[in-house]
């Protein structure tokens, strides 16, 4: 018999009961809540008079659309609709008894970035949320996916999902990375040869000596855009730097416990003949700083490159490049790197964290922000804030002409007053380009945190590599 | 949720490969704490002007595609966020049914959660419906989900396949929530042995 991948593994430990027809109820160990998509659910829950199964499992933070501006410390949410949905997970967090970051509590911030940090994300775990990122928690070795509201409500009500197995995919990334080549460049570069549809149906194993060699920050933000490649979830199995940063979280296990589990996690990888329903390989050393040019997450390229012509493509990607460069008001062969931007977006769950701000910080170390250029800094979180201002990056980022925010998803996707104005153009570190997506007719370059920081001192898309 | 069974209407053709959910339902429009209400803003952004005026080429706004039905769409449609908005828009709307050469993995789960049946057949099949749903409104297509197939307006067949849990579900309008609680003591079972083997989760 084969042996098993890593997502074999945890799947076989979550199964409560299988169907004739490999119908599973998979058992969720963490459900994690935000105000967007959450409420319709706990009305579901209300009107048919049931309860939330484990509210001990339950954690739940706004994040989406709270305001990230400093004056949000009054307490005001002006824009009614987004107050009445925070105000509604308030409500619904304190009626079940779930564990609740409230916009006041310094730890609050995007729900995925908060998770890993309270130690409530854990290596072979299932973790689900009602967002399609929450496949970022893969960088521990859980399993975790998206979900939409209606299994919000399945898994408050039952604490399982109704599933059928995915197939494996693995993603290897041989060799080192060059320098100034980061997970971002990592991610971007793999959707780029797989498309937004090539993993649609698999969970993606990422492995091989460039992922080993990252942080964890920098996993959480290879996993997180697994489901940009289609795939609904992301993993990389856990090792020692796995362990040290779990280790004293809030929630992660102490004392015997903790030894018990680290039993567990060590048994976390895929076996050597394990079967592999596609294997996509990339070499490390080959990955160069990307930017995206068009208006899916899968129009990548080098910043060395041109904007491509749409004749280069076949099918409906024909029509697709058309309208995507006439949506970014782009024509074919223009170097990108002297496409010129009016904003610079750094933060979201793919690269809101400590480490991504210290990359920011590296490259705008005593320059300016480009004159006309709008530039902000959303950390991930709160402790992440904190962190930030005790190491003296936002003084850097401040003193640079940024502005320095309170935690949210903010511009990332832009259901707060943060969005870009039609037909602006944005350097931005989140991680989708979909037309709207940051503001009505706004435009969006996806990069790494210091392409960002480039392009921000520059004016215009940047190899950060040619900086100083 | 309502049953699906066989559905006899206009099919709109929207040929664009990688429809997104933030085309199918911009995030302006996630802030409300209901489910219904939401299909006058699906794709609001294709749909209507800054004004607020719709925008007469988008294939909804055309008289002969205004009561569809049935979509018609390019690959990986669906593509983007879990948001369930985007199949309530679609849903309130009035489609209940989109045919595709694929779906995105979440939003065609989502779909099912709906009572919309998501389709997937060979791009040579696709062509054939888009064209047949070019044809307007006097081209009535049927999706018939008890025998697994799509008929064009010149009686062409596609079969079709769909898992059978699923099926099951839309033929009888069934609540996933309900079927599960019936396996509570399952659920209990795996709990108190988990307790045992993992106790720090």
């Amino acid at each position: 018999m084969a042996g098993k991948t890593l997502y074999d593994k945890i799947w076989d430990a979550h199964v409560a009961d299988e169907a004739d027809d490999g119908t599973c109820l998979l058992y969720i160990d963490r459900h994690l809540v935000h105000e967007v998509t959450s409420p319709q659910a706990f009305e579901g829950l209300r009107m048919a008079g049931r309860t939330v199964h484990a509210p001990d499992k339950t954690i739940a933070v706004p994040d989406h659309n709270v305001p990230t501006t400093l004056d949000r410390v009054n307490g005001v949410i002006e824009n009614e609709e987004s107050r009445i949905q925070v105000e509604a997970l308030d409500k619904n967090a304190k009626d079940f008894g779930l564990h609740y970051y409230p916009v006041s509590d310094v730890r609050q911030g995007i729900v995925h970035i908060v998770g890993p940090e309270q130690g409530w994300t854990l290596p072979g775990m299932t973790v689900v949320c009602g967002d399609s990122h929450t496949a970022t928690h893969g960088a521990f070795g859980a399993l975790a996916h998206g979900i939409g509201t209606s299994e919000v409500e399945h898994v408050l009500a039952t604490q399982t999902l109704i599933q059928k197995k995915s197939k494996n995919m693995k993603v290897e990334i041989t060799g080192k990375l060059k320098p100034g080549v980061t997970a971002k460049d990592i991610t971007l570069a793999v959707i780029g040869v797989t498309g937004t549809a090539g993993g649609t149906g698999y969970v993606i194993e990422y492995c091989g000596e460039a992922i080993r060699d990252l942080s964890m920050e920098g996993r959480m933000t290879v996993c997180n855009m697994a489901i940009e490649g289609g795939a609904r979830a992301g993993l990389i199995a856990p090792d020692e730097k796995t362990f040290d940063y779990v280790k004293g979280r809030a929630h992660a296990p102490k004392g015997a416990q903790w030894e018990a589990a680290m039993n567990w996690w060590k048994t976390l990888y895929s076996d050597d003949d394990a079967h592999w329903d596609k294997v996509i390989t990339l070499k490390g050393e080959e990955i160069e700083p990307v930017v995206t040019w068009g208006t899916s997450p899968e129009d990548v390229l080098p910043i060395s490159a041109v904007v491509p012509s749409p004749d280069s493509f076949k099918g409906g990607k024909v029509e697709a490049a058309k309208r995507a460069l006439e949506y970014m008001g782009l024509e074919a062969g223009t170097p990108l790197d002297q496409i010129k931007i009016d904003a610079v977006f750094i933060g979201s769950c793919t690269n809101g964290r400590i480490e991504d701000l210290r990359e920011v910080a590296k490259v705008v170390k005593g320059k300016k922000v480009a004159d006309g250029v709008r530039a902000m800094i959303v950390p991930g979180s709160g402790l992440v804030r904190a962190q930030a201002e005790e190491e003296g990056l936002a003084e850097i980022f401040e003193a640079a002409g940024f502005e320095w925010r309170l935690a949210g998803c903010s511009m990332c996707l832009a259901m707060n007053p943060d969005q870009l104005a039609p037909g602006e153009r944005c350097a931005s570190t989140s991680n989708r380009n979909f037309e709207g997506r940051q503001g009505y007719k706004g435009r969006t370059h996806l990069m790494s945190p210091g392409m960002a920081a480039a392009a921000a001192v520059t004016g215009h898309l940047t190899d950060v590599r040619t900086l100083n | 949720m309502e049953k699906f069974e066989k559905l006899t209407g206009i099919a709109a053709p929207m040929p664009l490969v990688n429809i997104d959910t933030d085309m199918i339902i911009p995030k302006g429009f996630l802030k409300t704490i209901k489910r219904t209400g939401l299909g006058v803003n699906l794709f609001d952004e294709m749909r209507y002007d800054r004004e607020g005026n719709e925008i007469p080429d988008f294939v909804l706004n055309q008289p002969q595609y205004r009561e569809a039905e049935i979509l018609v769409a390019g690959d990986n449609f669906g593509c983007g966020s879990s948001r369930e908005h985007a199949p309530w828009a679609i849903a309130d709307f009035g489609i209940k049914s989109i045919i595709s050469t694929s779906f995105a993995d979440i939003f065609f789960n989502n779909c099912f959660k709906n009572g919309i049946l998501p389709i997937v057949l060979p791009e040579e099949q696709v062509e054939v419906l888009m064209k047949d749903a070019e044809k307007g409104s006097n081209a009535r297509m049927i999706v018939d989900l008890e025998a697994q197939t799509v008929t064009t307006s010149d009686g062409e067949v596609f079969p079709f396949e769909v898992d059978p849990f699923r099926k099951h579900c839309l033929l009888n309008g069934l609540d996933d929530i309900g079927l599960t609680m019936e396996k509570k003591p399952a659920i209990d079972a795996f709990e108190a042995k988990a307790a045992q083997e993992r106790p720090w989760v």
